[in-house]
């Protein structure tokens, strides 16, 4: 049922009305709850829509010591964290595909580890291998913890999205390359992959926007990044909600447009005649009942 | 059997029992609230009034686009701190921690209410455009077709990913260590500051504690999804 509209008739004159009614009765609510919301928080002890607590965030030191700096880590750690987890996602999933049972097993259970270990959880122990057991202290630490974290999860992640997209493949391919004389770890290579990779293009970059956010975790171990940067430009300047206001934009901002380029990838995927005409959409991986029990 | 040692010494020394059910409380009542919130937010979307469809659109997209961190933050500082709101009466010993799990939990709620109201959308997806039509054409409008035919079809469709948010939500709950709810992440944290040589067998302990959490529940959810999907 993709169109909703089958839901309801085409509205005559009694139901015009009752829409109508229930429509200004629902944006009354919702008004109501904003205007709660805004009271609130112009209580008169501190309120936070004084001018001056909004003024200092035009202010130019304002982005150029504090928020940019944040942004960057942030994006920066994100980067490298996808990029580094695609390495590892394409190691634990050719792992989990491949025919050596042992190495199969394994990267099996490897995979269903991380993905049920939280993040932060990740995050902290990296950041204290980093101090304890690497000798590594301050800033490097900290981006460690963050990137180490994030690449573990992300990458088993990956590697779930590798496997599903492979398994969609249609089986016609497996078995004309290896009617063809082809290996499997040949037809794995030089046949499947390149088309599962392809496929899986709009989930990667939907996996992108979860690293995005969850780079926000640094916060935990004190990494620099956008929330943590807010919160130090906030707390002299006692203007918290004003800038986590900001900084939720700017991350709805990078996020949503992250989502629309990963609607477009698919989009193009879909429509395209040579490409594979499987597309892997995190939905795949994300419904337990498409992967086969592990155990 | 230095792990085995280790994480017996951590068992005795920090009540991480506590944190453990900590952290299936907050799964648990997050988890209601945002099957309400999601629940709602989903009727919305496909409401046959435009204002509420673009509210819940705007709630779906901005809330998936942010970082749980910064919803969390939203509540505990803004709610609390700033509105000086209170959920927990003011003179009860434990009233500031009271009010931290509750802020963390309407932060979670609200949060996952985005992706439980994705899933059912997936799940009226579902539901074959028969079952609205047969349910129309027996004189049923919008509200009591949605209540009585297709939202208990697209609840059974939607399991799997239901079964999904509910394990990130577990997963999640560690967010709310930095608002100083004593759940695993929390406690953890504090271990780690103060026996770094035991480094490997505080992660190992927490993770497990995550592992017994969350695996049960991914079988739970592929059997169930297996058990309710509706035949057709």
């Amino acid at each position: 049922m993709s169109n909703q509209s089958v839901l309801f008739d085409a509205p005559g004159p009694r139901a015009k009305i009752l829409y109508g009614i229930v429509g200004t009765v629902g944006v009354l609510i919702l008004l109501g709850f904003a205007a709660i919301v805004i009271i609130a928080l112009g209580n008169p002890d501190n309120s936070q829509w004084a001018a001056d607590k909004w003024l200092t965030l035009l202010k130019p030191v304002t982005w150029t010591a504090y928020l940019l700096p944040g942004l960057w880590a942030t994006l920066s750690a994100a980067v490298v964290s996808i990029v580094l987890a695609g390495v590892l996602g394409l190691l634990l999933g050719l792992g989990r595909l491949s025919s050596i049972t042992i190495v199969n097993r394994v990267c099996g259970v490897l995979v269903e580890f991380l993905r049920a270990v939280p993040v932060l959880v990740m995050m902290l122990f990296a950041y204290y291998v980093a101090i304890f057991a690497l000798g590594i202290y301050g800033p490097t630490a900290t981006f460690f913890g963050v990137v180490t974290g994030l690449t573990l999860y992300n990458g088993s992640v990956i590697a779930e999205l590798l496997r599903s997209g492979v398994e969609s493949l249609p089986k016609g391919q497996r078995e004309a390359s290896m009617a063809v004389g082809m290996t499997h770890t040949q037809t794995l290579i030089s046949v499947l992959l390149p088309q599962a990779v392809t496929a899986m293009l709009p989930s990667l970059v939907s996996q992108l926007i979860v690293v995005v956010k969850d780079t926000a975790l640094g916060y935990m171990i004190s990494y620099s990044e956008l929330l943590r940067k807010a919160q130090t430009f906030a707390t002299p300047n006692a203007n918290l909600i004003p800038t986590l206001m900001v900084v939720a934009v700017m991350f709805i901002i990078i996020n949503f447009s992250l989502s629309l380029l990963a609607n477009r990838l698919e989009r193009r995927l879909r429509r395209s005649r040579k490409g594979p005409r499987v597309v892997v959409t995190a939905d795949a991986v994300a419904d337990p009942t498409t992967e086969p029990a592990t155990k | 059997m230095d792990l085995i040692d280790g994480m017996a010494t951590l068992l005795s020394r920090y009540d991480v029992l506590a944190a453990f059910w900590m952290t299936v409380k907050l799964t648990f009542v997050a988890a209601i609230g945002s099957l309400l919130i999601g629940t709602i937010v989903a009727i919305l979307r496909v409401a046959p009034v435009g204002v509420l469809q673009a509210f819940g659109t705007v709630y779906v997209h901005a809330i998936r686009n942010t970082p749980l961190t910064l919803i969390v933050f939203f509540c505990a500082f803004g709610f609390m701190n700033t509105m000086g709101w209170s959920i927990a009466s003011p003179e009860s010993p434990t009233s500031i921690a009271d009010n931290n799990f509750w802020f963390g939990v309407i932060g979670l709620s609200i949060y996952h209410a985005a992706f439980v109201a994705e899933a059912l959308r997936s799940g009226i997806n579902t539901v074959p455009t028969g079952q609205a039509e047969a349910a129309r054409a027996i004189g049923l409008s919008f509200m009591p077709a949605l209540a009585n035919v297709i939202l208990p079809q697209a609840f059974r469709g939607a399991i799997a990913p239901l079964g999904t948010t509910l394990i990130a939500l577990t997963k999640n709950t560690t967010v709310l260590a930095t608002i100083g709810v004593a759940e695993l992440s929390y406690i953890m944290s504090g271990m780690l500051e103060f026996n770094i040589s035991l480094l490997f067998a505080i992660f190992v302990l927490i993770a497990l504690a995550f592992v017994i959490l969350t695996l049960p529940m991914g079988f739970f959810f592929t059997w169930l999804s297996r058990r309710l999907v509706v035949a057709r």
